[in-house]
């Protein structure tokens, strides 16, 4: 078992990165996950791995996908308006099926909004981003711990399923310092995939990496097969914290720093003698419909606290079938709402106020 | 006896390229420096949105089709990946010099060790003949229908001579394939690039000024002489940077 360290978030990213055997990382500076990229310049060239500041986000994915075309772990991470350069790219990583991780600590938008943490990328990171159809698995750190396990956890998943899969945080959680127990290292894998592109070694026939398919029913067949992927996963891969919904009347749905938020805001109601419980998906894609629709039976309400003007609250309506009314608790443009306002939301659905 | 056959890197798939079009010869010129230097195996070839898009069809090593003008990117991720194999890129004008001008002039200057064959025809073939970056001043193409104007549209880049000004890049020479002795000399040229690579010098470019009979809207024949009497004056055939033959001069 590793020591407990105090890290910053970007950097327990970056370090579970290596440990989990990424040895390929591509970054363009953008505020607020700078700290990821200046951990990668410092510890890679150590380790033999390889760092490289590149010309633009729109070089750095697709440096990433040539990595990826090897099969090798390789990522890379922006913020917001740098995650929205990468969206081709990300988009022609998914058409050629090739695992990858992209961190996004998110900050305000839109355009070149503020650098203050903020979750409004969340339509962009879970219902595709780029053009056409495809997914990302999509996994949303709230402590530091858990910015270095998803990390591991993001990895596996990319080669399990040979899919990009992006670890959705944001400012505050790129920024803040806590204790943080690192996975171990595990081994570079260095075995070599039966599709990835490695120079035939005039011993097999040549693998193309690629996305063009211009007889449409070929093409048809690929995006046919791609979701039935997607229905693999969202039958096995669904993470999702539960907390206090046993006997819960009202359901709080947050994840990330609005979580954190949330949670306080639960106890502080509980306290209060309102029955009230939160429900906190840690996988946004796949999203934690049966348990969000199952709560549903139950619950009164539910309230979406979002650091957006509300995107993940359309996914609660469509996974709950609009059964109980959803209503949103918010802040945006780099702004986080308080314990107390999240509070005053649960008091007003308890008196009947909202 | 054989006298002629095809080169062991190419598939037998049937070439997609229009009647004329000299992608077909600059394919076998690549094709043969692949074999004449035993690399078909570690070899990984990139090729991007344009006509050469299905390349991936025609090359017996391993293919990775890239966005259109992230190619050099695409070979940057392969050869840091795979250092011991051999990377290359096959790009047209408009994927190189218009989109994809920041990929180009940052593996250059980073000496990435790849080669790039660089096809210059002065327009966008596979979406129908547009003005592209190397468009010659007063052409007319589907986008510049009363000629390339120079105070609206600028003036063409030339790719080769701007490298060359950089610090980083190993070779950069621009050859042509409009007759016998410039195929000849683009063979070598084209092989040259390949070995820099195998001996670790560093980034090396070739430009290809090339034809495109179907959007110049001239027969094969006339395209060439077309080549020869506008393209050739306006690009200037040679080697504008070679860092190992500097060296050896030393």
């Amino acid at each position: 078992m590793s020591e407990k360290v105090l890290m910053k978030g970007n950097e327990a990213i970056a370090e579970a990165a290596i440990r989990a055997g990424c040895r390929h990382y591509f970054g363009y500076p953008i505020t607020p996950q700078t700290e990821l990229a200046a951990y990668m310049a410092k510890r890679m060239p150590k380790i033999g791995g390889c760092f490289l500041q590149a010309e633009s986000e729109i070089s750095a994915i697709n440096m990433v996908y040539g990595v990826a075309g090897t099969g090798k772990r390789v990522m890379t991470s922006s913020s917001s308006p740098g995650v929205s350069l990468k969206q081709e790219g990300i988009s022609y990583i998914a058409g050629a099926d090739l695992p990858a991780l992209i961190v996004n600590v998110q900050r305000g938008g839109p355009g070149l909004g503020g650098i203050q943490p903020s979750q409004s990328d969340y339509f962009q990171a879970t219902k595709g981003g780029g053009h056409g159809d495809y997914h990302l698995i999509v996994l949303t750190p709230a402590s530091v711990q858990e910015m270095a396990d998803l990390t591991s956890h993001a990895f596996d998943l990319a080669d399990k399923y040979r899919m990009p899969v992006m670890l959705l945080a944001d400012g505050t959680m790129g920024q803040m310092m806590e204790p943080v127990v690192l996975p171990e290292e595990k081994p570079v894998d260095e075995t070599e995939k039966p599709w990835a592109v490695t120079g035939t070694k005039c011993a097999r026939p040549h693998n193309i990496i690629n996305s063009l398919y211009l007889v449409p029913d070929e093409l048809e067949k690929t995006n046919f097969e791609r979701y039935e992927k997607y229905k693999t996963i969202e039958e096995n891969e669904v993470m999702c914290e539960s907390f206090m919904m046993e006997d819960a009347e009202y359901c709080v749905v947050a994840y990330g720093i609005a979580a954190r938020v949330a949670r306080n805001a639960v106890v502080e109601a509980r306290e209060a003698g309102i029955k009230v419980g939160l429900i906190r998906p840690i996988t946004v894609w796949p999203f934690p419909a049966k348990i969000l629709s199952e709560a549903a039976d139950k619950v009164k309400a539910f309230i979406s606290v979002e650091l957006s003007m509300g995107q993940m609250i359309e996914d609660i309506k469509l996974a709950t079938e609009c059964k109980k009314p959803v209503y949103l608790c918010n802040r945006a443009g780099g702004m986080i709402p308080t314990p107390e306002q999240v509070l005053e939301a649960i008091k007003n659905l308890e008196g009947g106020n909202n | 006896m054989v006298v002629f056959e095809k080169p062991k890197s190419l598939t037998d798939a049937k070439l997609h390229y229009c009647p004329g079009c000299t992608h077909g010869i600059i394919h076998r010129l690549v094709a043969e420096a692949i074999d004449s230097l035993g690399i078909e195996g570690k070899t990984i070839g990139v090729a991007p949105v344009g006509c050469s898009v299905m390349a991936y069809n025609y090359f017996t090593c391993d293919m990775v089709e890239a966005a259109h003008g992230r190619a050099p990117a695409v070979a940057t991720g392969l050869k840091r990946a795979l250092p011991e194999n051999i990377i290359f890129t096959y790009q047209g004008d408009g994927d190189l010099a218009s989109i994809g001008m920041a990929e180009t002039v940052h593996a250059a200057t980073r000496n990435e060790n790849i080669t790039i064959i660089f096809v210059n025809n002065a327009i966008y073939g596979m979406t129908g003949g547009q003005m592209a970056p190397t468009s010659l001043p007063g052409q007319v193409t589907q986008t510049s229908p009363y000629g390339r104007d120079i105070a609206t549209a600028g003036y063409p880049i030339k790719v080769s001579e701007m490298l060359s000004t950089l610090d980083g890049p190993e070779f950069i020479a621009r050859v042509a394939v409009n007759n016998v002795k410039n195929v000849k000399n683009a063979a070598k040229t084209i092989k040259k690039a390949f070995e820099n690579q195998v001996a670790g010098r560093g980034f090396s470019l070739v430009e290809v000024v090339s034809t495109c009979p179907t959007n110049w809207g001239l027969t094969p024949e006339k395209a060439l002489v077309w080549l020869e009497e506008n393209m050739l004056p306006y690009y200037p055939l040679g080697v504008y940077k070679d860092r190992s033959a500097k060296k050896e001069e030393n």
